[in-house]
């Protein structure tokens, strides 16, 4: 549950400048179908292949982060959207909030190429009114040639020894830079109790001190630059960095992950359910779901299309190998409603603790 | 008048009423706004967590206004005491920056004073073995981030006046018996205050709505109240609450613009005050 791969990140650095502004303008609608998607998050050619198998034309626009498309969905009812890419809090509270259209299975025959698993997602069994599109954990990536002890716990990261102190980045999105603690503590990633969460903030405040930066967007390239020793990563993006340095490692922290996971959406507002039905299918056909897996180096869930994957890919990304049944016992961020409110001021006080 | 008038009725009141507006009501349960009255989000800005931000921006904002004014003084004096043919030139090289984008600029210090930036490279050049100094991510970065982005701004502004001084002035004063460093806290400052205080407001007014630059070079651990604002309308969806603290910085803005006013009338006053005496 990505902010931004490669490409998208310097899409977000604009949008840093331009979030305010793109959040309060009105989708463009000319192509018959208009998909909203992270920059880089799908083959740059997909909607050619698609007209040329469907005839149905399609346009590409993109968002930077979830709550940028948020902003833009919930302000005009998701109209202008056919089909948006969100990860799956969002794809919630899409739902909650009336403005998603459920999944036709009858139209969308290559649903069966997900993995059982991947159909009881707890954010929305039975995929109806979101489908996967990329799923994975949060954990720790670093240096294993200069960080002597590999680490194994949250609190390597949240307590660094001497030697890492200054040289470790978390990430600033916060539910992400919240779970980090609530996983240490031995919390629910969807913990809302005041005490507990007051503990959290607690902890963080404490592992602040010892970064060198929240960072969401650069942080795997820290690393390959031997900046950062040890960073807060989500698994793909690790991934970044180990192709540029193989001595780059990815760890799961013995108290657990997030499950994140990416998901397609229609919108209800949408003119063309037909051809955005059609579309998701087309995303799920084994070779086009590859695609994904291999250049954007996240897991999908999609059972022929990871099957597909060359062995030395396996090798060269450990955490593509990971068994499914091992992902899906992590727990997935959940929307938490009212207490959101309570999170943002969490993150604001550790961002502004001195 | 009247299309200037449509022109900041549509691209500036309008805007600003409704910003103002959603301020007047609450966040919905999953983001969106949820419309009803309340007061609660004008409340919340002066909680202890929010109002330190504030607090905290001013000071960060102050002190790069601070060294702005004193650099951005200095370079104007020496522009306008050059010759003056040379001093359009020296004027192009000031803004010569502005050319480039504000984001390339501000990665170009990320460069500086990485670990591993170029600072750190000529300090080993130089024969430093030591671990290297830690620049990039601190509250000093940010500053010279703001300082250097905004120093143009305080040239131009402070060589408006000083090129405009008449020279006989000073040469009065030393003609008086006062000494070079009298005549300049006498004469020249009182004289060039409103450039020195429009020059101030611009580093001020845009330094503590900056957001940019405390994410980039602050490494996201400086929170300003333009990261606040932005996380409101962002991440948290939380739209009413950002636009009262977007309120609540307009406000801060006003009040500094009006003290800029009431000090450049305030000089303007004292030199027109000083004409009266010398025609006297």
């Amino acid at each position: 549950m990505t902010a931004t791969s490669p490409r998208r990140r310097a899409l977000k650095v604009s949008s840093i400048a331009l979030g305010l502004a793109l959040a309060l303008s009105a989708p463009a609608g000319a192509a018959d179908l208009v998909i909203s998607n992270w920059d880089g998050y799908m083959a740059p050619d997909a909607m050619a292949a698609f007209k040329a198998a469907t005839g149905v034309s399609g346009e590409v626009v993109v968002h930077a982060t979830n709550e940028e498309i948020m902003g833009k969905l919930i302000a005009a009812g998701g109209k202008g959207y056919d089909v948006v890419f969100v990860s799956s809090p969002f794809a919630e509270v899409l739902n909650k909030l009336g403005l998603t259209e459920p999944m036709d299975h009858a139209k969308i025959p290559n649903l069966a190429n997900l993995y059982p698993e991947a159909t009881k997602l707890p954010h929305d069994v039975g995929n109806n009114f979101s489908v996967p599109y990329t799923w994975g954990t949060t954990g720790l990536c670093y240096r294993s040639d200069l960080v002597k002890v590999a680490p194994t716990s949250w609190s390597d990261l949240l307590a660094p020894s001497d030697a890492l102190k200054g040289k470790t980045t978390m990430l600033a999105t916060d539910r992400w830079l919240l779970a980090a603690g609530q996983l240490d503590k031995g919390f629910s990633v969807n913990e809302t109790d005041p005490a507990k969460m007051a503990e959290v903030k607690n902890l963080l405040i404490s592992a602040k001190k010892t970064l060198l930066a929240y960072d969401d967007t650069t942080f795997y390239s820290k690393l390959v630059s031997g900046e950062a020793l040890m960073v807060q990563a989500w698994d793909g993006w690790c991934n970044y960095g180990i192709s540029e340095k193989p001595e780059i490692k990815y760890v799961i922290p013995k108290e657990g992950s997030d499950l994140w996971v990416d998901t397609m959406v229609v919108m209800k507002a949408s003119e063309h359910k037909d051809d955005a039905f059609k579309f998701i299918n087309f995303m799920l056909d084994a070779k086009n779901h590859a695609w994904a897996a291999q250049n954007i180096d996240y897991k999908v869930p999609n059972k022929p299309a990871m099957e597909s994957l060359p062995a030395d890919f396996l090798v060269k990304f450990p955490n593509m190998a990971m068994p499914v049944a091992d992902l899906v016992k992590f727990e997935q961020l959940r929307d938490v409603g009212e207490a959101q409110r309570d999170y943002s001021k969490i993150v604001s006080e550790i961002k502004a603790a001195q | 008048m009247a299309p200037a008038l449509v022109w900041l009725t549509a691209l500036m009141v309008v805007p600003c009423v409704l910003v103002l507006a959603l301020a007047f009501f609450r966040r919905g349960i999953y983001g969106g706004i949820d419309y009803t009255f309340t007061l609660e989000n004008f409340g919340l800005v002066f909680d202890p967590l929010y109002a330190g931000i504030f607090l905290n921006s001013a000071r960060i904002a102050g002190t790069a206004t601070l060294i702005a004014v004193v650099i951005g003084y200095a370079a104007a004096y020496a522009i306008s005491a050059a010759p003056r043919r040379w001093q359009p030139v020296f004027l192009f090289f000031a803004v010569l920056p502005f050319w480039s984008n504000y984001l390339i600029r501000t990665y170009a210090w990320i460069v500086l004073l990485n670990r591993e930036g170029l600072i750190t490279q000529l300090l080993r050049w130089f024969g430093y073995t030591g671990e290297p100094p830690s620049m990039l991510y601190t509250e000093g970065a940010v500053i010279a981030g703001l300082v250097y982005n905004y120093l143009p701004f305080v040239i131009l502004a402070c060589y408006a006046p000083l090129s405009r001084l008449n020279p006989e002035l000073a040469e009065a004063s030393r003609d008086l018996g006062a000494s070079a460093a009298t005549t300049f806290r006498r004469v020249i400052l009182p004289l060039t205050v409103p450039g020195i205080a429009a020059g101030a407001v611009f580093v001020f007014v845009l330094s503590i709505g900056n957001f940019v630059t405390p994410a980039l070079l602050g490494g996201g651990r400086f929170q300003m109240i333009g990261n606040l604002v932005y996380d409101q309308f962002l991440t948290a969806n939380d739209w009413p609450f950002g636009a009262a603290l977007a309120m609540a910085l307009i406000a801060i803005m006003l009040l500094v613009l009006m003290a800029q006013a009431l000090a450049a009338d305030r000089a303007t006053g004292r030199t027109a005050e000083a004409r009266g005496q010398a025609d006297g």
